[in-house]
């Protein structure tokens, strides 16, 4: 912990703030920031750190939530597999409270008589699978980079072992398709989005894909990134680079976290990944619609471990609540606090929508750190 | 049929306390169920209340204000560092009780048992639940034993009730803490979740963090022994310091603001929470508790329980703030602030 003490010390978070108020105070600009990551997103409400940031700077919530993009279809398509004769769900403890169409969840097919088990690794669904040889073990494979490569590993060990009883829902989002499509992509753009002066790049993402895959945006479209680290002073320090580098001109990949983050990322997870996994040509995400080639799938050769495949499961698009303001806050286009729903009919008790329900989502933090910044309903 | 004679020929021998197992007889009512009860629970709990042998205890009632409090323990594992079930059971209730100022006296103690469980496993529940019930001073004067089909529980289920007496003047309760008064705990949070999730299936990982469960009510004694103005006494187990904060500011209709770098936690603990995505307010605790005081008696207080031995980490976290919205405001290490929220959902299912 001496480790991690280093980079939540007071004095050094007082003396980057001191820093940022001197680059941002007197510019007579605003500065807005998106932190592509929902990880962020919450030690930004954990720590307070808002409260340190001149009134110039904002923060704006990006889509970096896995539980969060993923659109009601695919979830009510896990729970379809779920329900099905024989087989056993196994999941990440965070998808069982998110609401599918018509009020379902994968908590209510529980309740129903579904198996669902939470695994708290892929590894984990792998043996499952081993000690059920008479069951089908379906794994809802959701998330980011981060979360992909133990995927692809689960999958070949799965196949060393010669298991025919496992597969995998693959939900695997790409980020740097996410940022695209927030920056450019003409249907984001008419679902309404909000202008970004600069990023704020994903800490364990970048530790898998480097940060070779940002430098396109900072060229492209004249956006500085600062990858920055989970912890309150790494999220200072990359604010005050932004902030520099939107003064000085530049557009830049800066990266803070170089503790973890190399330029190529982890060349081995790369790998693992491009061995099992192929592009998808269309997936739809909560809030950015459908992004061409924004996901994974698996190759031919493991179809086998393919849940959509092997059960011949379709996908049908569903609405969502109309009230629910998930996805312009996914585009960072809304703040949780402009839905009439947030803190009234959605709570982190009672959610509506998936925002509210992750632990990576912005309507979670605001709601579980930050609601006293609003006054008293 | 042939269950009366093979009961009857077990009743004449000892139980296997090495080797044997639970079966159904055991909670039938007979022979065996009564061979159970003499040869492990009644040398457990020994004292002469019990040893009378009714379904009932009987007892006289101190003049003054009584209070009681039950409590279900389905606690998995069944053996942790720093306790068992049986101990966890004494300790809850004791301190349930003691909560409200209370000298706790007696406690009941049922069982529900799956058919299969080791009778040594039994027997050393028993044991460690009567340990743990004379070391908090108090006895366990009535029980009782059911045994379920295998798969209808998970092993062993306890359930424990307990009664005390409130010595007069003293009036601690939930609703009466007042902007102002000081906010004490008694020491480090979160070491009994992570105890217990350090050896849960699944979360295995190498650490030295022991539970911190035990019987509060000889620190209770003391505090209120020489501070019977203490306004609110509450122990963090599930949810941990954040959902009981909560929960007493709802009961008084108050605010709370918090000293982030005040609230004293173990780097394991820390360390293991990191890795678990967990914050160490949401985590349990089984041996510490949450003091509200008027301002002008903290000192004194801190003092008071600095001095018993589960009290050595006693520290000032904040203090009570008039707020109708009752929240619970942090200000945190780095000079923000941020509310310390119930946790929504279950952190992790059967740690008490």
């Amino acid at each position: 912990m001496k480790h991690l003490d280093e980079y939540r010390d007071a004095e050094t978070a007082h003396r980057l703030a001191a820093a940022i108020h001197n680059e941002a105070a007197d510019s007579g600009r605003r500065y807005r920031l998106m932190e592509f990551c929902g990880g962020h997103t919450h030690a930004i409400f954990r720590y307070g750190i808002e409260d340190l940031l001149p009134s110039n700077i904002e923060m704006v919530h990006g889509p970096g939530c896995p539980v969060c993009v993923l659109p009601t279809g695919r979830l009510d398509m896990a729970i379809r597999l779920a329900k099905r004769d024989g087989v056993i769900l196994a999941s990440y403890a965070d998808m069982l409270r998110v609401p599918g169409s018509k009020g379902q969840s994968l908590m209510k097919a529980r309740a129903d008589g579904a198996d669902i088990r939470m695994v708290y690794s892929t590894l984990d669904a792998v043996k499952l699978a081993e000690a059920n040889p008479q069951r089908e073990v379906i794994f809802f494979a959701i998330g980011f980079e981060t979360t992909t490569p133990p995927t692809a590993l689960a999958i070949e060990t799965a196949a060393k072992k010669g298991l025919t009883n496992f597969s995998v829902f693959c939900n695997h989002v790409l980020t740097p398709s996410a940022i695209a499509a927030i920056l450019e992509a003409p249907a984001v753009r008419e679902l309404g989005t909000v202008e970004i002066d600069g990023f704020l790049g994903p800490a364990h993402v970048s530790v898998v894909i480097g940060s070779q895959p940002y430098e396109f945006f900072a060229e492209e479209y004249r956006k500085p990134v600062a990858i920055s680290g989970f912890e309150p002073i790494d999220i200072l320090q990359s604010i005050l680079m932004l902030v520099r580098q939107l003064n000085e001109g530049r557009a830049e990949v800066e990266n803070q976290y170089i503790r973890a983050v190399t330029r190529d990322g982890n060349v081995r997870a790369k790998q693992a990944v491009s061995r099992v996994f192929e592009l998808r040509r269309d997936f739809e995400w909560r809030g950015l619609g459908h992004i061409p080639y924004s996901a994974l799938r698996l190759k031919d050769e493991f179809a086998a471990f393919d849940a959509e495949r092997r059960f011949d499961e379709p996908y049908i698009p569903s609405e969502g609540i109309k009230a629910c303001e998930c996805p312009a806050i996914l585009r960072g286009a809304k703040k949780p606090t402009d839905c009439r729903l947030f803190g009234r009919a959605c709570t982190p008790e009672t959610p509506l929508g998936s925002c509210m329900v992750s632990s990576e989502g912005a309507c979670a933090a605001y709601y579980t750190y930050g609601r006293m910044r609003e006054p008293a309903q | 049929m042939n269950i009366a004679p093979r009961t009857s020929r077990l009743s004449t021998r000892r139980l296997d306390l090495v080797a044997g197992r639970v079966d159904l007889t055991h909670g039938a009512g007979g022979r065996a169920m009564q061979q159970l009860i003499e040869e492990i629970f009644r040398p457990a709990f020994d004292n002469p209340i019990l040893a009378r042998g009714n379904d009932q205890a009987a007892f006289d009632v101190a003049a003054g204000r009584m209070v009681m409090s039950t409590d279900c323990f389905v606690v998995s594992p069944l053996f942790f560092p720093g306790g068992d079930i049986g101990s966890l059971a004494v300790h809850g209730t004791v301190n349930d009780v003691a909560m409200s100022g209370a000298r706790p006296l007696y406690l009941s103690a049922g069982f529900v048992i799956e058919e299969g469980f080791p009778l040594a496993d039994l027997q050393r529940i028993a044991i460690s639940m009567g340990e743990a019930a004379r070391a908090a001073g108090v006895a366990v004067v009535t029980g009782d034993t059911k045994v379920v089909e295998r798969g209808k529980a998970d092993r062993l289920f306890v359930n424990t009730a307990g009664i005390g007496v409130v010595p007069t003047g003293v009036e601690i309760s939930g609703d009466r803490a007042r902007p102002g008064d000081a906010i004490l705990i008694s020491g480090t949070m979160g070491d009994h979740g992570v105890a217990i999730m350090a050896h849960r299936a699944g979360l295995e990982f190498e650490t030295t963090i022991v539970s911190d469960s035990a019987s509060l009510n000889g620190l209770v004694a003391d505090m209120v022994a020489a501070v019977p103005t203490i306004r609110v006494l509450r122990d963090p187990t599930r949810g941990g310091l954040a959902a009981t904060l909560n929960e007493i500011c709802h009961q008084s209709g108050v605010g709370m603001r918090l000293d982030e770098a005040a609230i004293p936690i173990k780097p394991e603990v820390l360390g293991a929470c990191e890795l678990l995505g967990l914050d160490a307010l949401n985590v349990a605790n089984e041996g510490k508790l949450i003091a509200v005081v008027p301002a002008a008696e903290a000192a004194r207080l801190l003092t008071v329980m600095r001095a018993h031995p589960l009290g050595r980490d006693a520290t000032m976290i904040g203090d009570i703030i008039a707020d109708p919205s009752r929240f619970v405001r942090m200000a945190t290490r780095i000079g923000g602030e941020r509310i310390v929220d119930w946790l929504a959902g279950e952190q992790l299912p059967r740690i008490c």
